[in-house]
């Protein structure tokens, strides 16, 4: 065996051992369950057209849907399985926010439920709404800047 | 019903959807950071007005994304913004996006009645 001297050696030696992550497999099955989602999205959205349901609310139809779905599914202990055969398939669409207000097994009964499950369900989506919110609001100060004219100042 | 809609739908979803997978496979970032990055980069498109061009070709693979939801909170602080002034930039975003947010929260009810999920 080959002596490692240094930590250059040592990374490449780890590189080597580490087994390749199937990127490929990974980037097909995320495809087509990411898309599936999205597919099923659609057709609720169509449906809701169909009965003259207009278009913002529809939007928020679908999101709530699809929340309840995986909400449904991680009450089932399925969303988990779904998610580590499907990586960012089911992480990136709302699914996976509404999945990762789901904390750690075991926080109520060691923390309660107000500082268990009331404060950890936003571990992930926190910093999400975090950014989110205030991206908004910086483009809506910015959007103000430049289209003076066009609103009335309070 | 649009089934071409439906199959536009399917692939944008999924070409986003494998945006994500490379960035975890051959990048450092932690899912968390990665969602983050979706909803800013939502945020920022949907200010330029550029998002709405992928939402008119692929309905809701464009919209159930999280860069969609990005763009529903900066769509909605500008437009509560041009009815309400610079008050909007602040009410008008979470009010867009409220009925996904108070849905998830809603949702995760049953942990109050002791419901296990392992992770």
């Amino acid at each position: 065996m080959k002596q490692i001297n240094s930590k250059e050696e040592y990374q490449q030696y780890v590189d080597q051992k580490t087994p390749n992550s199937p990127i490929l497999k990974n980037c097909f099955n995320s495809f087509w369950v990411g898309g599936l989602i999205c597919a099923i999205g659609q057709i609720i959205f169509e449906i809701c057209k169909t009965r003259g349901i207009d278009e913002t609310l529809s939007y928020t139809i679908v999101s709530i849907i699809l929340i309840f779905i995986s909400a449904f599914l991680t009450a089932l202990n399925l969303f988990n399985k779904i998610g580590k055969f499907a990586g960012a398939g089911s992480l990136i669409p709302i699914t996976g926010f509404a999945n990762s207000i789901v904390s750690p097994a075991m926080e109520y009964k060691s923390e309660g439920y107000v500082m268990g499950v009331g404060a950890k369900m936003f571990t992930v989506a926190g910093p999400v709404l975090v950014y989110g919110i205030s991206s908004s609001i910086i483009v809506g100060i910015i959007y103000l800047i430049f289209n003076t004219q066009s609103i009335t100042l309070i | 019903m649009d089934w071409m809609m439906v199959l536009k739908a399917f692939i944008l979803g999924g070409i986003i959807c494998i945006i994500g997978q490379i960035l975890i496979d051959k990048t450092k970032l932690t899912p968390a950071r990665i969602l983050v990055t979706y909803v800013t980069i939502g945020a920022i498109l949907g200010g330029l007005g550029w998002y709405k061009y992928l939402i008119n070709w692929g309905g809701c693979g464009a919209t159930v994304p999280l860069t969609g939801f990005g763009n529903t909170l900066s769509k909605g602080a500008i437009e509560e913004l041009k009815n309400t002034g610079l008050i909007g930039a602040f009410t008008g975003g979470i009010k867009a996006a409220s009925g996904g947010i108070a849905a998830a929260i809603f949702f995760r009810i049953y942990r109050f009645f002791g419901v296990e999920t392992k992770n």
